[in-house]
């Protein structure tokens, strides 16, 4: 294909650079600095999809963030992205893309069947068809909407691609690099300010590029190269482009993506493809200019009817003519400027003027350039199906109620200009109130509500001497309040030509005994009479005329249909445009990938993992990790082929009859101190502390105010004022902001100091009968007795030469210890372990033996304690003082909480030995009674019972007190499984704690 | 995202604090005889204010310490915050 509809010279573009780029599987070229749409258009090629629920033919509407059409599915090295702007998609050697909402193909489109059933798909139609009957949903009407509708399609591929996050200050953001970002960057960096520039598109300059100004005797573009090349030097400037503020939030904090990579064929390495910047600005400055909005006419969806504005952009920018045969319609002086674009490079347009007789400078010239002019034209509908063909045109009427006789003029595009809609976006979501300004027709941003203020078009300014002046001196003032530095810009001569009134026409209406179709939304196909319909069933806020309509709601947020919607219904309402109010704005401005959103939190780094300082030795040893929180721990020891039960069996089993060792460096470490220590443990815990002796350790049970039991563990007094405790490796940090609010807030009279020490210690349980035959060979010098070190005694020991706490405390309810060193002494102690164990018969036993040891005890663990569970519950009763206050003790006494036949742990044993109980399930009386069948308790853990041989679970059972050797169900749905069972003592093994007092 | 003024360490975005409640609740006395009523509304019943507020964060990735803050609850703007042991005024 040649590049017919590319001209000569001109242009932005680099013509030394050709770009090869499919399309919907053909090859074009294009050239380095092109959109995916300019080059698109330089090859003639205007049908580039369908519309989302007629499905008809969609081309080009604009040339950058506001397209609602050139929707296309990108494919960039092996990955693909759906929903990109071709308007804003940068061309890049080897691009395919291809087009969305056609099935089968955007020439032929099943789909388009709906054009013409539009009778049946009028507003609200998603709300009113497809209702019934029910059946028919899952199997007829969402397949085929999902299959004719939607705008592309997401991979499923896991995205390979790299995306970062990244926090900033600054004194000033500037959010578009206009005239007036430009200016307002430029004063406030010469007084030193700490400002960051952003720029969506790729090229710096806004509307400089494309307009015919001089200022200070260079060209608008000269100027913006000069100031740029300038800031671009400073080093208190961050200047960025293909970067996009899309959100402004709370306390001036607003996010910004830029697209590092996505214009170049492949991300570079190390390079992430986009970043997402997190920018907390003293001041923020929006100067995001205006987009231009459209004249609603008959069929002016069809391709080739565009904004004038961008049909200027593609000449100026990229070279490239949108129609060799253009008419202009136009209510205001912007279209002539486009118009004599045109004419200067040989291409006669005629304008349609809906004004009777305007004069301006810009006209006059359009007049000595012998362009066709029109007065009180106006289009009545755009003919032709794929692309404009011919316009229906008519004179209109002063009062633009009358259409005269219509004639049909040949063309091959229409270029629109309705006037211009201030980007508020960012002032609106700062929370700033916005303002009508009736001599603009659009809104404007209000009083400030934050560190805002807007520039230039966006707010509402349209000259560029004004805006230029008014930029300047807001860069400049603000930066000075900051920095104290007044260094004067001196103001450059600006010469623009200057413009009259545009005419508040902003819809044609219908001809007489004709039906056209006039679109206000492009992307979602609100036309006109949908509103109309709307309003007619009753709808009237704005918010749900939006949401019933779906004007405004597609991926281009209605920035070119928005202000349209409101003139019709402020029309049929009577009411005035700032009496009906806009939707609200939200972030984000423009649609942000997922991937930038997410950044690095990606899987394994989605949350960091913690290893213990043994973690390699576990490796070595064939360790199965499990995720427990953060930590990976290892969950069983594999030999030979050995499974998850088998060897879990074999480590608990080995615990109860030798010796076993298990990492427990992950519980919880607290160190407290100081002389209230004691009087801390007392008020947290619910039993006594004031009392326990120097080298002593005692098992303690923690509530919430609520009464329900926050966790457990054990705390040792390791000197007069000195504390370690110890909590379940969920619940550490939970724990520790527990005990500051109290010390903190509650009793600050307390003098005690708590911090986290956790990573500072490497800990192993030894435990089992043989586990102090260990003990004497790893302490040779100390007493390791029953009598030196008792059941709950805590010493302190010298192993090979490194400093050791030595507790006597078990989990597993046989003779245990748990030691710990300094965490960089772990390994060592380890090795030391597993070394003078070897004659004992020592296997190292992860969480699953931990868990089987456990639960045969009768030991509770984070399944009971799981926030819904009081003491009682858990046969913690024991541990409740009933001579001291404590955290949650006056909760206690709620009537529910001191039932008779409240729930209590319980042992379940199946009857015939052998079924497992999966852990979750239901206790019932009676397995056949009908639905709901009431349930009595739930499994909360299960073992294989090493001790008996035979499966065993803890349950909260109602009334368990009183259920010992009753016969229930164990019922799980969701496998299916119905178990008969008996209920027993939750101690399944030692009922009196003979073991580890042995 | 939040910009809140730590007493001990200066401003700070929000997600270095974890929020911890209304600031104005007080705990009873330990030992102190309650009724079940007004337990009741220590322990659970808090009023949902729409305007300013006293509430309860803590530095938590930060100094640790719990601090004051008072707030507008429907505009975010914070007037004032306090260190843990300087009262509400
Ligand atoms: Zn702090």
């Amino acid at each position: 294909m040649t590049q017919s509809f590319r001209l000569e010279t001109g242009g932005l573009i680099n013509r030394d650079k050709k770009i090869s780029f499919k399309f919907n599987g053909k090859n074009y070229f294009g050239y380095e600095g092109d959109t995916l749409a300019s080059a698109l258009i330089a090859n003639g090629v205007h049908l580039i999809g369908r519309s989302f629920k007629y499905h008809r033919p969609r081309g080009f509407f604009g040339a950058g963030v506001d397209e609602p059409y050139a929707i296309v599915q990108l494919y960039r090295n092996g990955e693909t992205e759906p929903n990109i702007k071709a308007t804003e998609q940068e061309l890049f050697e080897g691009l395919e893309a291809k087009s969305v909402n056609c099935w089968p193909s955007v020439n032929f489109d099943v789909g388009a069947i709906n054009n013409f059933l539009k009778i049946f798909l009028p507003a609200g139609f998603y709300y009113k068809t497809f209702m019934w009957p029910k059946s028919f949903w899952y199997k007829i009407y969402e397949p085929f909407i999902r299959k004719a509708a939607g705008l592309g399609t997401a991979s499923i591929k896991h995205d390979k691609e790299r995306y970062e996050h990244k926090y900033e200050y600054c004194d000033l953001l500037i959010t578009g690099s206009g005239p007036s970002g430009l200016a307002s960057a430029y004063s406030a960096a010469k007084n030193g300010a700490k400002v960051i520039l952003a720029e969506d598109k790729s090229r710096f300059g806004g509307t400089l590029l494309t307009s015919d100004v001089n200022i200070g005797n260079q060209s608008g573009k000269e100027w913006a190269d000069s100031i740029v090349s300038e800031l671009k030097e400073m080093s208190n400037v961050t200047i960025k482009n293909r970067s996009q503020v899309f959100g402004y939030y709370d306390h001036n904090m607003l996010v910004m993506s830029e697209r590092i990579s996505d214009h170049l064929p492949e991300t570079k390495k190390y390079h992430p493809k986009q970043r997402l910047w997190y920018i907390r600005a003293k001041e923020v400055l929006i100067s995001s200019g205006s987009i231009e909005r459209p004249i609603v006419f008959g069929n002016n969806d069809t391709p080739g009817v565009m904004l004038s504005s961008a049909a200027k952009e593609y000449m100026k920018v990229y070279g490239v003519l949108v129609g060799k045969k253009p008419l202009v319609f136009t209510n205001n002086d912007s279209g002539y400027e486009t118009a004599i674009e045109f004419k200067k490079n040989g291409v006669d347009p005629i304008i349609l003027d809906t004004r009777k007789e305007p004069q301006s400078e810009i006209i006059e010239e359009a007049k000595n350039m012998n362009i066709d002019i029109k007065n009180s034209y106006v289009v009545v509908a755009a003919q032709g199906y794929k692309k404009v063909k011919s316009a229906d045109i008519a004179k209109i009427s002063d009062d633009k109620e009358e259409l005269g006789s219509v004639e049909n003029i040949k063309c091959d595009c229409i270029c629109v200009s309705g006037f211009w809609t201030p980007t508020i976006h960012l002032a609106s979501q700062s929370g700033n109130k916005t303002k009508f300004n009736a001599e603009i027709d659009a809104f404007v941003p209000g009083t400030s509500k934050q560190n805002e203020k807007t520039l230039g078009a966006a707010n509402g300014i349209y000259t560029l001497e004004e805006t230029l002046k008014d930029s300047f001196e807001k860069g400049n003032q603000l930066s000075k309040e900051i920095t104290n530095n007044d260094n004067k810009v001196s103001f450059p001569n600006v010469v623009e030509k200057k413009s009259t009134v545009h005419d508040k026409f902003w819809c044609v209406p219908l001809p007489k005994g004709k039906n056209y179709k006039r679109f206000l939304d492009f992307q979602n196909d609100v036309a006109v009479s949908d509103i109309e319909i709307a309003l007619k069933e009753g709808y009237r806020s704005i918010e749900h005329v939006k949401r019933y309509t779906t004007l405004g709601m597609a991926t281009d947020q209605g920035k070119t249909s928005n202000l349209n919607g409101l003139q019709l219904v402020s029309k049929i309402e009577n009411k005035v445009v700032p009496a009906v109010g806009h939707t609200t704005f939200r972030p984000p401005y423009s649609p942000v990938s997922i991937g930038a959103i997410v950044g690095r939190e990606v899987g394994k780094h989605s949350k960091p993992t913690r290893k213990s300082p043994m973690h390699s030795w576990h490796e070595k040893n064939n360790a199965v990790f499990v995720d427990a929180g953060v930590w990976l721990r290892p969950r069983y020891y594999k030999r030979g082929d050995e499974n998850l039960f088998e060897a879990s069996k074999r480590e608990a089993k080995n615990v109860r009859t030798n010796v076993g060792v298990c990492d427990v460096t992950t519980l919880g470490k607290i160190d407290i101190k100081g002389p209230d220590a004691a009087e801390l443990l007392n008020r947290v815990y619910t039993n006594a502390w004031l009392k326990l002796p120097v080298s002593k350790a005692r098992y303690g049970v923690m509530l919430r105010e609520d009464g329900i039991v926050m966790d457990d563990g054990t705390t040792t007094r390791i000197s007069e004022n000195h504390y370690h405790m110890t909590t379940t490796t969920a619940q550490a940090a939970n724990v520790l902001s527990h005990l500051e609010y109290y010390l903190q807030l509650v009793w600050p009279e307390l003098n005690v100091n708590v911090v986290s020490t956790t990573e500072q210690w490497a800990g192993a349980a030894i435990a089992g009968p043989k586990s102090r035959e260990v003990l004497k060979k790893l302490f040779p010098n100390s007493d390791v007795t029953n009598e030196g070190l008792p059941f709950m005694g805590y010493m302190e020991g010298d192993l090979f030469g490194v400093k050791a706490k030595i507790f006597r405390i078990s989990f597993s309810g046989e003779l245990a210890y748990e030691v710990n060193v300094e965490s960089d002494y772990g390994y060592f102690m380890w090795e030391k372990i597993i070394e003078v164990g070897e004659e004992f018969g020592i296997q190292p036993y992860g969480t699953e033996a931990l868990s089987t040891l456990r639960i045969e005890m009768g030991h509770v663990a984070g399944s009971e304690l799981d926030g819904r569970t009081i003491p009682y519950d858990n046969s913690l009763e024991g541990l409740l003082s009933k001579k001291k206050d404590f955290i949650g003790k006056r909760s206690l006494s709620r009537k529910a909480f001191a039932a008779e036949d409240r729930q209590k742990i319980v042992g379940v044993v199946p009857l015939d030995k052998k079924t497992s109980i999966p852990e979750g399930s239901h206790l019932v009386k009676d397995s056949n009674a009908p639905l709901p069948n009431p349930k009595l308790g739930y499994i909360s853990a299960s073992c294989w019972s090493v001790e008996h041989d035979n499966p065993f679970s803890l349950a909260i059972l109602k009334d368990g007190k009183n259920m010992i050797g009753e016969k229930l169900f164990v019922m799980s749905p969701l496998k299916n499984k119905v178990i008969p069972v008996e209920i027993v003592s939750s101690h399944y093994v030692d009922p009196k704690g003979e073991r580890v007092r042995s | 995202m939040l910009h809140i003024k730590c007493p001990h360490c200066g401003m700070r975005s929000q997600n270095e604090f974890s929020y911890g409640g209304d600031a104005t609740v007080k705990r009873p006395e330990l030992g102190e005889e309650i009724s079940d009523h007004d337990w009741d509304n220590f322990v659970y019943n808090r009023k949902s204010l729409r305007g300013k507020h006293w509430e309860l964060w803590q530095h938590l990735s930060g100094c640790r310490q719990w601090i004051k803050v008072q707030r507008d609850t429907a505009t975010h703007e914070i007037f004032k915050t306090l260190k843990a042991n300087e009262d509400i005024s």
